[in-house]
């Protein structure tokens, strides 16, 4: 693979879906999926999941899945970059499973530590009749496939209602991407990235 | 609790030892004293009780006593003393006893700690002394808590008492009945507990007799006689209380023994010795008393109790546990804390807080108001009656509506306050001020009708104005670095003119504008400039001619010197209009100054300082005139050179057109000569050439007249005229004026009145200046005083620290006279630049102006208005108040000399600095663009400087127009940076082939959809990828003909090919047109019954519906959505249930008899329905024999599975067959399943087990005995797109059976003698009872035409006829949603065509109506076979999800391929134009789903046609494949069936009767004569008989290839005689029709290959590939014969019809040698 002259350029996703800060609910769960170009293919890693059911705790109210991403793509073309698309699910009043947001995001193509916190929606019912039967029945409207979110085509018609926020962690590695022509990383006169908790950084210790 | 089990066994081990040693030391006074400790503790307890809050202070108690867990044992030994002084009155409290229970049970919650507590004060034996005096203090020290715990718990207690009494009576009951049977074992764990926490508390309340005692004394006086009786019973209520204790728990119940006979006695006893003493100490000396009695048993029992302290329990510990074992599990706790106190686990129950006493302590602090009425009393002062006022008369205002509950509620919060009575009134209710809701609403109602409205209140709309600054913020504000600040000094200003001016001033202020000229003039001295340059000018070209010699000049050099010389002359010019300006400014500032001398002569005062002096500077005259002459002499020469050559020039320019006119002259001389020859001549050529030479000439040219030659002597005198004017004449002295003011002004009281007036009102002026910045007054300067020489000094700097951009600043001068305040004028000063910084910008002199209208009565001129300065009055001159401020804006300097200004950049361009740095043209813009050329023309002729720094930017900018060519765009250039944002150019792009990739791959070009991977670099890309593509595209015109093997039909499957792609495309846009479902899934609004039958509905009727589990149902199945599958996942599922009248086999005779021969005369016409079967069965069938042997074998994409073998020609299999189904290229997308074109193949068999001869059976040696064949019988066909359509399948259909089947004969009279005549006659052939669906279930993929609803076709139809069928077709669709309806259809163009269009009679072909003229039934059947004949190609195969395309008659003729629908057109055409009566039926069917049929009516019946195969059926034919009719259309109108069934059995098909039709055109919408969209007639070409035959030959080859292809292990003989003889019986059977020739051809069959076993069967097909031909043939099996000695026969016959129509039949035969 030490080749000179790459064909292809890898993306290696590491990550987690750290946490939803969801208000109103609790007991949800999660579950990705990698949305990409034709010219991506991806090498090793899982390219959907779903996470365990977690509750708030007291204090925080906060959910926190911490459901790890692990994926290596390959791709000739930077075109179709791949997106995550992050859908939550869980039960409502009435113990139905029902969906409590869709979100997407691109994957970051700078090389390094990215957190990610994307809105999430669902789509609305298209009237009051039918929110109030979905309601009862448990049987929300939902995205024939999640993978709509990632994209722009038909989403004219949708009408969706944002319901909470989803953090995603990402460290990026990025390999023969510089040699195939495609430059992304920071310049130097780019600040440096804000790291997790800034201002009480500790010093690194090994 | 195992591990404290653990250490409770160890602790026992430990105590018996221990209490062995001890039981032997123990004397009588220990086991008293311990007794005694006991009692006094119980009684400790009850004097607690005793008091107020016994359940509370044992509460509080306990804590202390967890907190205190070091306590010691003779601490409770002092506590013992004081409580046996306490003893007897304790006692007395009895009647407070059971109070004295519930706390104790109380207490039980709490057990758990006090028995840790305990047991830690128990394991402290040995540090008893030192503890004794830690506890001595502390005890002092724990006081406080208890008194102050005190006030507030009694509320509490109350229930509990309740509670409790309940469970003591139950308790007291049981114990009295335990005390009886002296078996008082009972392990009182709890109340051990008690007793000890007893003492504790007791030991702090010891301290704090005063409190504890006030109560006791009270007590003890009123209840003092029951004293006796209480001593008695209390001991018997302390057992009780013991078995009253729910005893679940491990007891820690040391002191359970005190319950014994024995130890009650002691406690009594000593009580009797106390008692004297105690009731010494009663009335009043309890203290004395107590301390008495401390003091006692100290005394006595401090010796005793010190060491073996512990002892004492143990001691009786040990006596009950001799009487009961029990016990003991008490005891070891109390070893175990001896053992190691430090390893005491505290284990404690989570706390809870009971309910009761929750409420209870949050009583203390919350109150909850009562929401009951609180009665009239306690709302009104003592002994008040209510008072109401309505009742004595007076008005009270109507309450507002306060409900009930929430006065009650207010009622009692108030009550509770101080002063609540002021709340209320004299009636006892809150008071209230009357509702203030009015009834009606106060404002006037507006109506919102437009006319009514007054015009006053009419609204306008007024578009919202954007601000334009509003956003535009500075860079970077907010950022430390981002102060900006702007200095604005405003210095002073100076009026010009001012409506106070007197004339005076006028004048003055004109002066001094005069002089301020003369200076600055005086100060460029431009003059002198000019003049230094003319004398360079003329230095320069006297040198350069005294350089030449005035010879050999070049080219350049006289050019250069012509244009020196013009240099020279307009320099002049401009000099001499100079020196003109000086002399008149001189002038005019003298005049000035004369007028106003002549003013203050005049007025008698002085009121300006204005002094003017005139310096005279002496010339020395001679060099001056010298100098004067020689000037004029230069210019006067100059001037005649220019003379001269001008002169010169017009000679030449004469004499040239002279010479031109004379020629002309000539010519027209001789032209005239011409035209009279041409005149004679005629000749009509010459004549035009001539007219035109004429033209050529044109008008003739004015005769130049000779220029005058110029008279030198008058340009000497005008030069001299003019140095006259405007120069100082030579030697007069030099006038500089110099003006001062220096002149003093007349006191005011020396002035007239009207001056006096004049001055008063100046003072009385006062000016300020506002600053504003964007339009916002940001501040203001001070106020200052007129004075009197106009002039205003002000001074002021304003610093403004700015976020906005800046746009605007601006100063407004006001005038303040007295209060009131006039805006003067309005200043606007320019933004400064950034690099203009405080320290070093100029203050600028801004010239304003007001046309203020201004007028005194005084000396002052006013403003705007006239005056003059003439006595008559004449001469007038009007002035405006005019001023110039001195101001200067610029940008501050911080504190550490860094400007506060905004980055260059940003101040230089906003938002276009980006494009300025790339594009000097951008830099100007579109419009600067345009003038470029001008400019530069511009800028050569003025001879701009280049050296002169303001010319810089123009210069720069020519030198940039130069360097690139410029070409003036004639366009707009709407994105002007879009070609820097290229990365290449478009050729570039077309030759990258990677780029190409790409873009093929976006524009969904079928060979690179989907395509991965498009390679990062070029040259990975190779050209093969675009080898199909490429050949495609030039392909595209050549017909392959080997593919198919006829020419037309090729060129119809390319016609078919564009026309589908054309479509596609069209329908492309369609396709990324989403819909909300396409996206969104949603649940259904249930619906409540209705005809849809909705969700709810269904489901409610279903709860009704009784529960038949023996009939069982095919249950809804969750629906799949395509995208997520792979191979494999989807599975075929086919039922194949039972058949129906399957073929027999013959008898195998060996030799055929004549007798059978003549009696079997079964007809095998399957495909007439009416014929009635007459069939006989022979009277030597074998009864024994098996008739048939079927078995079910489905082929799916070859794959080949099979049903077991049933028996007999009804067979029933019931299996379940599972096919895998793997879609093309495993594209799984709906579109990819729309579009699959395999069949599912159910083919039905028998199976024919042959016994092996005797001779073969030798040949081939102790192997088969036997061997099994299989024939064909018959098969039916379903496509899978009909199955993914429908989703599922569930019917009997009826089976393909070819005419002949050699072998079989149809049986059915063997067993139907009977009744069922009947119906068997009606259903001939043999059926097949089928269901299949596909697992999992597919959601099938609607087609666009749903879509397509909101996306409009093109269309040509009336806009009303449209909206009908909307509406028609929505009605339809909710009353029936299970019947199609269908008004509009698209055509091929893609355009909506009204239904009915589509009907119209036209004539079949004539060969057709000529074949049987006499029989109309016949002809019928003939046409029908004809157009089923034309193949069948559903359109959702060829357009794929797109939509249902109708085609016109003639297209689908030329076409020869259509749906089911097109063919029911044609036929119902053909049947209308043949004078029947024919309908269009739009139903459903079976297995093909939506679809078209048609409907004759014909001797009062009714025949329904399937068109896609010429059969028909009448309307009560069971196995009419058609299930549901929607409507009925024919060429005038469309019916739509609302009659209560939809199956054609149970409909009337009168569509006259409105009840059952309903008509799209009624008498409301009447039919509009829609014409028809066919052609008038059909015109029908011969088929080529020759084409056909050598069709016929090319199938016969192919499909031989074939069949020994599919035999790759086994040699295919090919039987030629039987061949031939099938061959010469196919044109036969196309003839009959395939009737009443089977039965001579098999005999002819059997005569000729008598020794042969023979199974085959003729296949008829319609022709349209050989695809499906080499299908079906693969698909009957019979190459699967694996018999050695087997010999194959095959025969094509393609039969053609009319028109290019083919009918394909093909014989094919096994034969095996029998003999």
């Amino acid at each position: 693979m030490a080749s000179s002259n790459p064909s292809v350029f890898l993306l290696m996703i590491n990550g987690q879906i750290e946490g939803g800060n969801f208000p109103e609910y609790d007991d949800l769960y999660c579950k990705y999926c990698f949305v990409y170009g034709h010219d991506w293919a991806p090498t090793s890693g899982l390219e959907e999941g779903i996470s365990q059911i977690t509750c708030k705790s007291r204090e925080s109210h906060k959910l926190i899945w911490n459901f790890p991403l692990d994926i290596t793509f390959k791709s000739t073309n930077p075109f179709g970059w791949p997106q995550i698309v992050v859908s939550v699910y869980g039960p409502d009043v009435f113990a139905n499973d029902v969906v409590r947001g869709y979100g997407a995001t691109h994957i970051p193509f700078t090389p390094g530590k990215h957190t990610r916190t994307i809105p999430m929606f669902v789509p609305e019912s298209t009237s009051r009749l039918q929110k109030l039967t979905s309601w009862l029945m448990g049987r929300r409207p939902e995205f024939t496939d999640p993978k709509v979110v990632a994209q722009g085509e038909g989403r004219e018609v949708t009408r969706v209602r944002s319901q909470g926020f989803v953090t995603l962690q990402f460290n990026i590695v990025t390999k023969d991407l510089k040699k195939l022509g495609y430059d992304t990383t920071p310049g130097s006169s780019e600040a440096p990235p804000i790291t997790g908790l800034s201002g009480t950084d500790q010093p690194y210790t090994l | 609790m195992a591990s404290t089990s653990d250490i409770r066994d160890k602790l026992r081990q430990k105590r018996r030892a221990f209490q062995e040693s001890l039981v032997r030391v123990r004397d009588d006074t220990q086991a008293l004293v311990s007794m005694a400790m006991d009692v006094n503790r119980d009684s400790a307890m009850e004097d607690l009780a005793g008091e107020e809050e016994p359940a509370e202070t044992l509460r509080r108690s306990l804590k202390a006593q967890r907190q205190r867990r070091k306590k010691k044992l003779l601490e409770e030994m002092a506590v013992e003393e004081s409580q046996t002084g306490a003893d007897e009155e304790e006692m007395e409290d009895g009647e407070e006893e059971e109070d004295v229970e519930t706390s104790a049970v109380e207490e039980v919650s709490e057990v758990q700690s006090i028995q840790q507590s305990r047991g830690r004060s128990e394991t402290e034996p040995e540090t008893e002394s030192e503890a004794a005096a830690r506890s001595f203090t502390r005890s002092s020290r724990d006081l406080p808590p208890l008194p102050m715990s005190r006030p507030s718990s009694s509320i509490s207690e109350s229930s509990m008492r309740q509670r409790m009494r309940e469970k003591l009576r139950a308790a007291r009951s049981k114990a009295e009945s335990l005390l009886q049977q002296e078996v008082p074992v009972e392990p009182a764990s709890r109340l051990q507990s008690l007793r000890d926490r007893d003492t504790l508390t007791r030991f702090d309340r010891e301290t704090e007799p005063e409190l504890r005692h006030v109560p006791d004394g009270d007590s003890s006086e009123i209840l003092g006689k029951v004293k006796f009786r209480e001593a008695v019973r209390r001991v018997r209520i302390d057992a009780q209380r013991e078995a009253g204790i729910p005893t679940g728990e491990e007891a820690y119940n040391f002191f359970t023994f005190n319950f014994d006979p024995e130890p009650e006695e002691e406690p009594s006893k000593r009580r009797k010795k106390r008692r004297p003493k105690s009731e010494q100490a009663e009335g009043g000396q309890e203290e004395e008393g107590e301390g008495e009695g401390e003091e006692e048993p100290e005394e006595q029992e401090r010796e005793v109790e010190r060491e073996p302290a512990r002892e004492d329990d143990e001691e009786e510990e040990e006596e009950r546990d001799e009487e009961a074992a029990l016990v003991r599990d008490g005891e070891e706790d109390l070893f175990l804390i001896e053992q190691s106190s430090q390893d005491f686990l505290e284990v404690r129950k989570a706390e809870y807080i009971g309910y009761n006493r929750r409420v209870q302590r949050e009583s203390e602090l919350l109150f909850t108001p009562s929401v009951r009425t609180v009665p009239a009393s306690n709302k009104l002062p003592d002994n008040m009656q209510p008072r109401y006022l309505e009742e004595e008369g007076l008005y009270v205002g109507e309450r507002p509506v306060v409900s009930l509950t929430n006065e009650n509620i207010l009622e009692n919060r108030i009550l509770r306050q101080d002063q609540a009575t002021k709340w209320f009134g004299d009636d006892g209710r809150i008071i209230v001020l009357p509702d203030p809701i009015k009834e009606s609403s106060t404002r006037p109602p507006l109506f919102h009708v437009e006319g009514d409205l007054d015009p006053s209140l009419q609204t306008v709309y007024r578009k919202a104005i954007k601000s334009k600054y509003a956003k535009r913020y500075m860079p970077g504000v907010g950022d430390t670095q981002g102060d900006y600040q702007l200095d604005v000094d405003v210095a002073g200003l100076i009026f010009s003119h001012h409506g106070l001016f007197s004339r005076e001033h006028v004048l003055g202020a004109r002066l001094a504008q005069l002089y301020d000229q003369h200076l600055s003039r005086q100060h460029k001295n431009l003059t002198r400039l000019l003049t230094d340059k003319l004398s360079g000018l003329r230095n320069t070209i006297r040198n350069m001619l005294e350089l030449h010699g005035g010879q050999g000049l070049s080219e350049i050099t006289q050019q250069r010197i012509a244009e020196y010389k013009q240099e020279v002359k307009i320099t002049r010019q401009m000099r001499d209009a100079e020196q003109e300006k000086d002399r008149a400014l001189l002038k005019n500032i003298v005049k000035v100054w004369k007028e106003i001398k002549a003013l203050r002569e005049f007025q008698r005062f002085t009121n300006t300082p204005f002094k003017l002096y005139l310096r005279r500077e002496e010339v020395d005259r001679a060099s001056d005139e010298r100098e004067h002459e020689a000037e004029i002499l230069a210019e006067v020469s100059e001037l005649q050179a220019e003379s001269w050559e001008d002169y010169e020039k017009k000679v030449t320019e004469y004499k040239q057109q002279n010479e031109e006119w004379k020629t002309w002259k000539k010519k027209q001389k001789a032209m005239k000569k011409k035209k009279k020859k041409k005149q004679q001549s005629q000749d009509e050529e010459e004549d035009e050439v001539e007219e035109e030479s004429e033209e050529e000439l044109g008008e003739e040219p004015t005769k130049p007249d000779p220029p005058e030659e110029p008279d030198l002597d008058a340009v000497e005198r005008q030069v001299r005229e003019k140095a006259a004017r405007i120069r100082r004449k030579p030697g007069e002295p030099i006038l500089v004026p110099e003006l001062t003011a220096s002149s003093n002004i007349t006191p005011n009281e020396q002035c007239p009145r009207a001056e006096f007036g004049r001055r008063q009102d100046v003072l009385k002026r006062s000016l300020f200046v506002k600053v504003l910045y964007n339009d916002k007054e940001v501040s203001r300067t001070d106020s200052r005083a007129l004075t009197a020489d106009f002039r205003v000094h002000f001074g002021q700097i304003f610093n403004l620290k700015i976020i906005n951009w800046p746009e605007s600043i601006k100063l407004q001068v006001y005038e303040t006279v007295g209060s009131s305040t006039t805006q003067l004028a309005e200043v606007f000063v320019p933004v400064p630049e950034p690099s203009i910084l405080t320290g070093s910008a100029t203050s600028e002199q801004l010239e304003f102006s007001s046309n203020q209208r201004v007028t005194f009565n005084h000396e002052g001129v006013g403003s705007d208005v006239p005056f003059s300065f003439e006595a008559d009055g004449s001469n007038r001159l009007t002035l405006l108040t005019s001023g110039k401020l001195s101001c200067c804006v610029s940008w501050a300097i911080g504190e550490d000399d860094i400007p506060l200004a905004p980055p260059m950049t940003h101040a230089s361009a906003g938002i276009n600095s980006g494009i300025m740095q790339m594009d000097a043209i951008a830099c100007i813009g579109a419009s600067g663009l345009n003038d470029m050329k001008k400019l530069g023309k511009w800028a050569a002729e003025s001879r701009l400087d280049p050296n002169d720094p303001n010319n810089a930017s123009i210069m720069q900018l020519l030198s940039v127009v130069s360097g690139g060519e410029v070409t003036v765009p004639d366009y707009f250039r709407l994105e002007q940076l879009q070609e820097e944002f290229n990365f290449l150019s478009d050729e570039e792009l077309d030759r990258s082939r990677r780029f190409r990739l790409l873009r093929l791959r976006t524009q969904e070009v079928a060979e690179f959809r989907g395509y991965k991977f498009v390679p990062t670099l070029e040259r990975e890309v190779s050209e093969k990828v675009f080898q199909d593509y490429e050949k495609r595209l030039r392909d595209g015109e050549i017909v392959d003909t080997k593919e198919h093997l006829d020419a037309h039909r090729a060129l119809v499957a390319k016609y078919l090919q564009k026309v589908r792609e054309s479509v596609v495309n069209r329908f492309l846009i369609a396709k990324h047109h989403f819909l909300l479902s396409d996206v969104v899934l949603e649940e259904e609004v249930p619906t409540i019954g209705g005809p849809g039958a909705g969700v709810l509905g269904l489901n409610l009727f279903k709860l009704a519906e009784p529960k038949r589990p023996l009939k069982p149902r095919r249950k809804e199945r969750k629906k799949v959505t395509a995208q997520n599958l792979s191979d494999g996942d989807i599975k075929l599922l086919l039922n194949i249930i039972r058949a129906y009248d399957i073929p027999i086999r013959k008898p195998q005779a060996s030799k055929p008899s004549v007798a059978s021969k003549s009696t079997r005369s079964v007809t095998e016409t399957f495909t007439t329905g009416h014929s009635s079967q007459t069939a006989m069965q022979g009277t030597d069938w074998p009864f024994n024999q098996v008739l048939v042997r079927p078995f079910v074998e489905v082929t799916f994409q070859r794959t080949v599975l099979q049903t077991s073998t049933a028996e007999g020609p009804n067979p029933c299999w019931n299996e379940e067959i599972l096919l895998s189904f793997s879609a093309p290229n495993g594209d799984y997308s709906t579109t990819s399943l729309q579009s699959v074109k395999d069949e599912v193949f159910i083919n039905i068999f028998d199976e024919v087990v042959y016994e092996i001869s005797e001779a073969e059976r030798e040949r081939e040696r102790g192997g088969l005995y036997a061997h099994v064949e299989r024939h064909w019988l018959g098969c039916v066909k379903i496509p899978f797109s009909t199955i993914y359509r429908q989703s599922r399948i569930d019917g009997t259909f009826k089976v393909e059976m070819p005419p002949v089947l050699l072998g079989y004969t149809k049986e059915n009279h063997l067993v139907s003698d009977g009744g069922y005549d009947i119906v068997r006659n009606l259903t001939e052939g043999a059926f097949i009872t089928l269901f299949i669906t596909i697992e999992p279930q597919l959601v099938p993929g609607e087609t666009i035409r749903e879509k397509m609803k909101d996306v409009k076709f093109d269309t040509e139809e009336d806009e009303r006829v449209l909206l009908a069928s909307e509406f028609f077709e929505k009605d339809a669709m909710q009353r029936f949603p299970d019947r199609p309806c269908l008004t509009t259809v698209i055509d091929i163009n893609g355009k909506t065509v009204f239904i009915t269009r589509y009907i119209r009679p036209l004539n079949p072909p004539q060969e057709l109506l000529d074949a049987s003229p006499n029989n109309p039934q016949e002809t019928m059947e003939l046409v029908a076979r004809y157009v089923s004949l034309i193949p069948s190609l559903p359109d959702s195969v060829s357009f794929a999800g797109v939509c249902d395309l109708w085609s016109t008659c003639n297209q689908f003729l030329t076409l020869l391929a259509g749906d089911e629908e097109e063919h029911a057109v044609l036929l119902c055409n053909y049947f209308l134009s043949m004078g029947k009566k024919a309908w269009l039926i739009i139903g459903t069917a079976i297995p093909e789903g939506l679809t078209a049929y048609v409907l004759t009516y014909e001797q009062s019946r009714y025949l329904i046609w399937n068109p896609s195969n010429g059969q028909y059926y009448g309307q009560y034919d069971t196995f009419c494949p058609l299930q549901t009719i929607g409507c009925l259309i024919n060429a005038d109108n469309i019916w739509f069936n609302i009659q209560m069934y939809d199956a054609p059995m149970r409909i009337s098909f009168d569509v006259t009767k409105s009840k059952f039709w309903k008509p799209f055109f009624s008498r409301a919408f009447s039919y509009p004569g829609l014409s028809s969209v066919q052609p008038e007639e059909l015109v029908y070409r011969r088929t080529d008989k020759a084409a056909a035959t050598e069709l016929q030959d090319r199938i016969e080859k192919i499909l031989r290839e074939k069949i020994m292809e599919w035999r790759p292990r086994h040699p295919t003989r090919w039987n030629r005689y039987c061949s031939s003889t099938l061959r010469h019986f196919l044109p036969k059977l196309e003839l009959s029709g395939g009737r009443d020739v089977a039965e001579e051809h098999r005999l002819e069959l059997q005569s000729l290959l008598g020794e042969y076993r023979i199974s085959g069967f003729p296949l008829h097909l319609p022709f349209s590939e050989i695809q499906p031909i080499i299908e079906a043939v693969y698909s009957t099996g019979v190459h699967k014969v694996e018999m050695s000695n087997v010999e194959f026969a095959l025969a094509v016959y393609v039969h053609p019809y009319p028109n290019n129509v083919l009918s394909v039949r093909v014989y094919l035969a096994s034969l095996i040698r029998t003999r």
